[in-house]
């Protein structure tokens, strides 16, 4: 059986793995950005934090991913079977570029530009949201970008602990030899990927101030 | 007064600093780079603070006064401008009466106002954003900027420095007849002799951290120390050869 006409006869069955997957994917975003973009706002008031939490990030990140998801498999809470333990394995995986990129966007304006602000008498905290924060704009959103990509090559190994999406036609297609089903999860992974990075690519160039 | 910066046990930046401002008027600390110069300028508004001896702004010395408050006293303008790129020419001008919590209207007015003072229309410009003016432009949204607050004190880092020479000689000018109107009391930092003659009521001459001269700008081509003399010829030298 060809690619092609696999795909035609579980069109229906690609098409909710498909679902699964950008689940998978916005939740992990979601929960990511939601740690890391404040994570570094704080790190920018408190630089000593800073080497430890880029750190920790890092680490996460060079785990193996299929490790990174058998190491959580038997912790209480996070761990188990199924799409929470993946959804904390992608969040760890997608902490560092948008962590790295928030920190970087908001340290690395302009020194005249903060120092004016200073000078007109703003507070530091006036300083972080009013300026620091509008002007990192397009750089945080070029981090979530990098990490929705990897977050999205990521979540194919996810149905290695149970959590679906993709990744179970791939399983299944080394398992069985059979490039065609292989391709039934790669392919639309990939463009999931590219589409993903193509529209994230046009808000970051929307939102970029010149 | 002395400046130091910390950790380090090289010279100080500045010493034996001693200098009264009056009010109303234009001081022109005239210099070299490196001669401390703008360091002195953000003591006042303590973007820096000094190591020891005492600095006062309106007879209070500066590490008394809560620092927010005193830097929205006092205006800046740098060389650089540093307007907000993100931000309308509006919401540059009126960022420190909006800190300040001004009512709308008298903030819109008060836009008009210093618009007109620095030659521009506020109607025009409000909604414009930095990168679309010119150099020149930008220059007087600067001092515009500054102004807004009707701060009782300038404080003017090289405003006209990075301005080709018609457009420097044209906001001089304009900015000679508008600090007549206005009447702050100003610390202009310029390495421009030319510059501090025509702007400054007074003149003072800075070298490596330490007031070598003060004279009004009558007086100081008439100075006979060496360092004066020095920096008199040198830029006589300069507008020589570019005549």
């Amino acid at each position: 059986m060809n690619v092609w006409q696999f795909f035609a006869s579980h069109r229906a069955e690609i098409l909710a793995a498909t679902h699964e997957h950008l689940s998978l994917v916005l939740i992990s975003m979601a929960i990511a950005v939601a740690i890391a973009v404040p994570l570094g706002l704080a790190l920018v008031t408190h630089p000593r934090w800073r080497a430890a939490a880029l750190a920790v990030a890092s680490i996460f990140q060079t785990i193996p991913s299929l490790a990174l998801f058998g190491f959580l498999i038997p912790l209480p809470f996070l761990g188990g079977i199924g799409a929470r333990t993946a959804i904390v394995a992608l969040v760890l995986y997608a902490l560092l570029p948008i962590l790295r990129n928030t920190y970087v966007g908001l340290t690395g304006i302009d020194p005249a530009i903060i120092e004016a602000a200073e000078a007109m008498g703003m507070t530091e905290r006036q300083i972080l949201f009013r300026v620091r924060l509008p002007l990192a704009t397009s750089f945080i959103l070029a981090g979530i970008r990098t990490a929705t990509v990897i977050t999205i090559g990521v979540a194919t190994i996810a149905a290695a602990i149970g959590a679906g999406g993709l990744g179970t036609f791939i399983f299944r297609g080394v398992a069985m030899v059979s490039d065609a089903v292989i391709l039934a999860g790669a392919i639309p992974a990939a463009l999931l990927a590219l589409l993903a990075d193509f529209l994230l690519g046009l808000l970051e160039r929307r939102l970029r101030v010149a | 007064m002395e400046y130091r910066i910390s950790g380090r046990t090289s010279l100080p930046v500045l010493s034996g600093i001693s200098l009264k401002i009056h009010q109303g008027e234009t001081i022109a600390l005239l210099g070299r780079s490196g001669s401390g110069k703008t360091t002195m300028l953000k003591l006042i508004n303590r973007l820096r603070t000094c190591s020891s001896g005492d600095l006062l702004v309106e007879n209070r010395p500066v590490r008394d006064w809560d620092v927010i408050q005193l830097r929205r006293r006092i205006g800046y303008v740098i060389q650089e401008v540093g307007l907000f790129p993100h931000f309308a020419i509006e919401q540059n001008v009126c960022l420190v009466p909006g800190l300040e919590k001004w009512p709308a209207e008298r903030i819109k007015s008060r836009f008009a106002e210093v618009m007109q003072l620095v030659g521009l229309n506020p109607v025009e410009y409000a909604g414009k954003f930095p990168r679309e003016l010119s150099g020149g432009q930008r220059q007087r949204i600067g001092v515009a900027r500054a102004l807004a607050a009707d701060p009782a004190i300038l404080l003017m880092d090289e405003p006209f420095g990075a301005l080709d020479p018609v457009t420097r000689a044209e906001l001089q000018r304009e900015f000679l007849a508008l600090s007549r109107k206005v009447s702050k009391t100003t610390v202009l930092v310029t390495h421009d002799l030319r510059e501090a003659l025509l702007l400054g009521t007074r003149v003072v001459l800075l070298d490596a951290g330490r007031i070598v001269a003060e004279a009004s700008p009558g007086d100081f081509l008439k100075l006979d120390q060496k360092v004066a003399r020095d920096f008199i010829a040198a830029s006589e030298l300069v507008t020589g050869a570019a005549q």
